[in-house]
């Protein structure tokens, strides 16, 4: 059948060609954009209409790891010619690095949130996604008194938008001296996916036949044996596709960060947007701030793409 | 040495008993079937002698030594599921490794254990492939290796072929019954296939909702069913089962099936051996053999008409009416050219079978 196809069909499939490409480029579009601006002169920036070519440059990345201050005289060429490469960079914007006493270059406050939001992302990912594995395997596994209402309690946790108990959560972090710290953000993203977390692995762990871990035990495990030694190895995919979704939605959260912390602990997205109000908005430096912090996400959606892709179709077909 | 013994067993499922006082002793090197059909209770019973499943009651003894309470990794016994349960993500090698690397094996131990199942069961070149890469037969081989490495105590499989296609079925049959006779250990096999327990089994336990109907060798539950459930179960095609009169005649007995005008002609210890078992409570019980044909009228024939012709091969199954009842009989293939001949029957009295209508058990007349 699939030999003979008309030639109507061969223009629709064109066409469907075509349509997929438009969607995929008004969807990379922001992105371009983003990791455009990320290389542009700052002024070219913010031009109307927007530039394409430009002769991309990487001040933008030298401004956002530096601590900066508005120059009041130029340099001197001899300044100048002392500075290196870099610092030339930021002397072409109009600005100076601040250094300390002792000459050391300041960092900006960029880093440390990036390390920050790896932190807490990673931290609470494996704990959702641990604790989730678990509780899904009891579920799947054992007979709960009141299942049915416990998965639903669970997942009345997410039947309001968390920032609603944003208020109530600050009040009770500040007694508890949890403000602006690591752990309570990891306390705070992991309540939030434990529940999907929980949702999602029951359903992998409903797929996994019981007569696996049955065969590990009269072949002489115990049930924590088989279940790391058998349901972790085929709950795999459902794993990876669990923590990507754990770790995206702690990554990119932003207001209970903006709430929650300030300093210690700020993590990158209410970071980003505070440099705005820093004097002029420098939006390459925004940008490429914006650029750096979607890599992870890429990369860890890349890593994994094999075993999302199953895990989409996971329990969708019955074998 | 195995010897497994179930004394008294009882398990519920919520309100529903599956099993119901379940005793049986099984010897050491024998190869039990337990046989029923879905839901008679036989796979709970194979998975509370592994340990996959509490009992509410009774013992379950292995070598004399009450095993109800111990886990199933704690009772050295092997299973083989319908679904083989090979380990994905394992291969072949590792699969058949599993069982000993929970022991305190050494690598090379484990190793030379592997590879003198694998000869055994003929998979030596398939060590190295994952599961989903074998066929059903060969997945089924891997299974049993993955049993037997550990040589444990007793070997239990849950319809371990039942997955498979006719042919593959048949050949995996031989397979097992020449394993265990040369293996010989302690085997309880569940099936709910009749000819798979026949041909494998040296004691056929049948079950029927959670009671034990009866425990025998293949010939004796198949030429002396203990009540009707047995006989219909056993043997294909199925026992004719047929409400019958019995009255005096002269010296012998007429048994009349199915309100005929006329009865079969029994010899008359019949009815000393029926010891005045009300008439009307008797069913009488013919496998299709028993059931004589022939073209002419003879003595002690009864006329008869063909009504259908199943043609299998090897012999021809007719139905006959007789009375209002229908008779199937088994002929040579084309005695019989097909439906609407008339032809003349009996019933043999020596494979006739008598129960009790009401409560199905056997009178245990032979004649």
């Amino acid at each position: 059948m699939a030999a003979v196809t008309t030639s109507t069909e061969r223009s629709l499939n064109k066409l469907a060609i075509v349509g997929v490409l438009i969607i995929t480029m008004i969807f990379l579009a922001p992105i371009y954009w983003i990791a455009s601006t990320a290389f542009k002169p700052r002024n070219l920036a913010t031009t109307i209409p927007p530039t394409v070519v430009f002769q991309p440059e990487i001040s933008p990345f030298v401004k956002l790891f530096t601590k900066r201050s508005q120059l009041r005289t130029a340099p001197t060429p001899e300044q100048y010619a002392a500075a290196p490469w870099w610092e030339r960079l930021v002397f072409d914007g109009g600005e100076k690095v601040v250094r300390s006493g002792r000459g050391e270059v300041q960092w900006s406050g960029y880093p440390s949130r990036f390390m920050n939001s790896l932190i807490v992302a990673i931290t609470s990912t494996v704990l959702a996604v641990g604790m989730g594995t678990f509780t899904a395997y009891g579920f799947s596994r054992f007979k709960v008194k009141g299942e049915q209402d416990l998965l639903f309690f669970i997942l009345s946790t997410r039947m309001l938008p968390p920032v609603v108990v944003a208020i109530p959560m600050f009040l009770m972090y500040r007694v508890v001296g949890l403000n602006d710290t690591h752990w309570g953000l990891i306390i705070l993203y992991t309540a939030f996916n434990l529940s999907f977390s929980v949702w999602l692995m029951k359903g992998f762990m409903d797929e996994i036949p019981k007569e696996y871990e049955e065969a590990a035990l009269v072949d002489g495990y115990t049930r924590m044996e088989a279940f790391f030694k058998i349901v972790l190895p085929e709950a795999a995919t459902g794993i990876a596709a669990t923590a990507v979704f754990c770790f995206i939605t702690a990554w990119n959260e932003y207001a209970f960060a903006l709430i929650m912390t300030n300093r210690r602990a700020q993590t990158a997205p209410p970071f980003i947007p505070s440099q705005v109000g820093s004097g002029l908005p420098d939006w390459t430096v925004i940008a490429a701030g914006t650029f750096l912090f979607l890599l992870p996400v890429a990369i860890f959606t890349f890593l994994l793409r094999n075993h999302l892709l199953r895990g989409m179709s996971f329990g969708a077909i019955r074998k | 040495m195995t010897q497994i013994e179930l004394r008294g067993v009882q398990k519920y499922f919520g309100a529903v008993q599956v099993i119901k006082d379940l005793n049986l002793k099984i010897d050491d090197n024998e190869f039990i079937v337990l046989l029923g059909q879905s839901g008679c209770g036989k796979t709970t019973t194979l998975r509370a002698i592994a340990g996959l499943e509490t009992i509410d009651g009774g013992d379950i003894l292995i070598d004399g030594k009450p095993v109800q309470h111990l886990k199933a990794a704690d009772r050295d016994i092997a299973m083989v599921f319908q679904s083989f349960s090979l380990y994905p993500h394992m291969s072949v090698y590792e699969n058949i490794a599993f069982p000993l690397r929970a022991t305190r094996k050494s690598k090379a131990e484990i190793d030379q254990e592997v590879r003198s199942v694998a000869k055994t069961l003929q998979i030596s070149d398939l060590l190295a492939k994952k599961p989903s890469a074998l066929s059903g037969g060969d997945m089924q081989r891997v299974a049993i290796g993955r049993a037997l490495v550990r040589r444990p105590k007793a070997m239990l499989m849950d319809e371990p072929i039942g997955a498979l296609d006719a042919k593959l079925r048949e050949e995996m049959r031989a397979e097992i019954k020449r394993l265990h006779i040369k293996q010989g250990s302690t085997t309880i096999y569940v099936t709910h296939d009749q000819i798979e327990a026949m041909s494998l089994a040296d004691r056929i336990v049948i079950m029927h909702e959670g009671v034990l109907q009866q425990v025998g060798s293949p010939d004796e539950v198949y030429s002396r069913p203990a009540n009707l459930f047995v006989a219909q179960f056993v043997g294909s095609p199925v026992m004719n089962v047929a409400d019958a009169a019995v009255a005096e005649k002269a010296s012998s007995a007429s048994v009349t099936v199915g309100g005929a005008a006329t009865g079969f002609e029994f010899p008359g210890a019949l009815l000393s051996k029926l010891n005045g078992h009300a008439s009307d409570k008797l069913a009488l019980g013919i496998r299709p053999e028993g059931v004589i044909v022939r073209r002419e009228a003879a003595d002690g024939f009864l006329p008869v008409e063909a009504q259908i012709v199943e043609p299998l091969g090897s012999f021809d199954i007719v139905d006959l009416k007789v009375g209002s009842q229908m008779l199937r009989a088994r002929t040579k293939s084309g005695f019989i050219s097909g439906p609407g001949v008339k032809v003349f029957a009996r019933i043999d009295p020596a494979q006739t079978h008598f129960f009790d209508k009401a409560s199905g058990k056997s009178l245990g007349v032979r004649l």
